[in-house]
């Protein structure tokens, strides 16, 4: 693979001429760089899609194969594991994470960008330290207050807490409000709108673009997480998809006749919603992660 | 923070109005206002468990029901002293090493070369992007539920090399294991990546390219002294990525080695946190672990960081 570095990284520009031979090489070349990654990529979800189908799932190269096709290791991941509850559970963290960034967020990035009060450098401070603090690090004294000191275990805003306010998007939300032109915003003070107003009537119709990434971005964060739900939940109706399936995934696959199938149903389910986000608003995704990842 | 100097309300004020002065003020007290829920939320979630976790370290420490307390005698630094003798948490962190040697040069290579293939005029273009992409958007129980059934002892990946099949399998290997982790972590992250590089490529003038041309220079010897150099910044973050990652590994060796197996040869620290904190109920051996882990991560990106600025 090494090999083609050199061959398309030397073909950059886009106006390479195409016509010629070492053009039209070096273009076969990449593409064919290109369809193996793909493949790589893809294939493992085709894989689970396809598994999720069978009657019978098993591992023989047959079992690639779209064929034997049933609805049955959906209803038996049902079964084991109250689809219908975990998606609950997932989508209620999930509202939840995403109204106080919304509210929240949008409030603390329009005040970083738009406002003047004592403390502001220090804030935006705290903002990029936050980016940086590996949050995995902090589970054990954060579990030991939520559920000890505050007794949140097997509760909503326990599971809620430590995704509250995605930091990223505040980010996102401050460089969005200070891109917008100063005279808007004078011009609304000028005639004794409120902040509140300002906010409401001016910045945010024309930030949507911006909330709508930050959405985003913040509905992968807990849709997808594992562990502290994981440790914050014990009660089975509780569980957002992620866990149960987990759960489903160590230690309950005996309990169906197709474990694998319905495995596979259910990683289908966990990962329709992103996938389905991902396919629609593709863009918005991709754009700022790398600005962010950039400047971060 | 540069840009925090031009506010444009600053210049309307201050010619000292009376009620201009006097919105200003009230401006201001909207704007602690607005970052108040903020700072409570970093408070509840970063600086106090920070503090705890730190204060747990230097106690004898353990978990009662809520209500009730427990006398926490202070300690000094023996469960620093514990959990820099334990075997368990030497091995893990030689884990991180191994992920780390095998997720970086993978992930610059494999990240490099898709994003130079991409970085032109071709056909299916955003299929492939978004192809590349989809993996670090879906959620890892998923994937690691279909990275188990492929490299499962009776998985495809076994009977496609029928006879090379390595014994005992992928997953339950000493051997394999950990590496195993880093090749899926690699394979989960990689679009981020390739995005990254992407990017970082768009900043690489077109005009050195054909300055390098016109001096005859090969395309090995413009990809090694132009686009190399040229995305550094990108190299980094991959780099500083994959120590934080790797620091912060649970899913996949919880779930996908079947608890950081086999005999731990894929544990990782914050699995060992979980187990020694939560399972067996060592909160203050799992929290000197975090302190540990935390300054580790910082002073390794750190350097790195100050590594790579020193290297432009």
């Amino acid at each position: 693979m090494s090999t083609t570095v050199p061959t398309s990284g030397a073909a950059v520009p886009a106006d390479a001429p195409t016509g010629s031979r070492e053009g039209r090489r070096g273009r076969a070349v990449r593409l064919a760089v290109l369809l193996v990654g793909a493949v790589a990529f893809l294939f493992p979800f085709y894989y689970m899609v396809v598994g999720s189908l069978r009657k019978v799932t098993a591992g023989d190269l047959s079992s690639a194969a779209p064929s034997g096709l049933t609805g049955g290791n959906y209803s038996a991941i049902d079964g084991a594991l109250s689809l219908g509850r975990s998606l609950v559970n997932s989508g209620v963290m999930t509202a939840g994470v995403l109204l106080c960034t919304l509210v929240l967020g949008v409030l603390a990035g329009y005040a970083l960008a738009r406002l003047e009060f004592t403390g502001r450098g220090g804030v935006f401070a705290v903002l990029l330290l936050v980016q940086t603090v590996p949050f995995q690090l902090l589970t054990l004294p954060l579990y030991v207050l939520v559920v000890r000191d505050y007794g949140l275990g097997d509760n909503y805003a326990g599971m809620i807490l430590p995704f509250a306010i995605n930091s990223t998007a505040v980010f996102l939300f401050r460089q969005f409000f200070l891109q917008m032109p100063a005279s808007l915003f004078e011009a609304a003070r000028i005639d004794g709108a409120s902040e509140l107003r300002i906010l409401w009537k001016i910045a945010i119709p024309m930030a949507r673009p911006a909330l709508l990434t930050g959405a985003l971005l913040t509905f992968i964060g807990p849709w997808n997480e594992f562990l502290w739900p994981f440790l914050v939940t014990k009660n089975a109706d509780m569980q957002p998809l992620a866990v149960s399936l987990a759960g489903f995934l160590s230690n309950l696959q005996g309990t169906v006749s197709n474990p694998t199938g319905a495995l596979m149903a259910g990683a289908c389910v966990l990962a329709a919603p992103a996938v389905v986000l991902f396919l629609l608003f593709q863009r918005h995704f991709t754009h700022t992660n790398i600005d962010s990842g950039v400047k971060g | 923070m540069t840009l925090t100097q031009s506010s444009p309300r600053a210049a309307t004020t201050r010619p000292g109005a009376p009620a201009g002065r006097r919105r200003g003020h009230r401006r201001a007290g909207i704007g602690t206002l607005f970052v108040t829920p903020y700072l409570l939320y970093v408070l509840a979630v970063f600086a106090i468990p920070l503090g705890y976790t730190v204060w747990i370290s230097f106690h004898r420490f353990y978990f009662t029901a809520p209500g009730a307390h427990a006398p926490s005698p202070w300690v000094g630094f023996a469960n620093y002293r514990d959990v820099l003798t334990d075997p368990v948490v030497g091995r893990s962190f030689l884990n991180i090493g191994i992920f780390l040697v095998i997720n970086v040069p993978l992930t610059v290579v494999l990240a490099l070369v898709l994003a130079t293939a991409l970085n032109a005029k071709m056909p299916f273009r955003s299929f492939f992007r978004a192809a590349y992409y989809l993996p670090y958007i879906t959620a890892s129980v998923a994937l690691v539920a279909v990275w188990q059934f492929l490299f499962g002892s009776d998985g495809l990946v076994n009977h496609a090399l029928g006879g090379l099949a390595p014994d005992p399998s992928w997953l339950v290997n000493t051997h394999l294991a950990m590496p195993m982790i880093a090749l899926f972590v690699t394979w989960k992250q990689l679009g981020f990546f390739v995005m990254l590089y992407l990017a970082a490529l768009q900043n690489v003038g077109k005009d050195l390219y054909e300055a390098a041309s016109v001096d005859g220079a090969g395309p090995v010897r413009k990809f090694w002294s132009i686009t190399v150099p040229g995305v550094r910044p990108a190299t980094t973050l991959v780099t500083v990525y994959a120590i934080v990652t790797g620091a912060n590994l649970f899913s996949e060796p919880y779930l996908l080695t079947g608890g950081g197996g086999p005999d731990n040869s894929s544990t990782s620290p914050v699995l060992l946190m979980y187990q020694k904190g939560i399972e067996q109920g060592h909160p203050d051996f799992a929290a000197a672990l975090g302190v540990v882990l935390v300054v580790l991560v910082l002073a390794v990106s750190l350097i790195t960081r100050k590594l790579s600025e020193r290297g432009n």
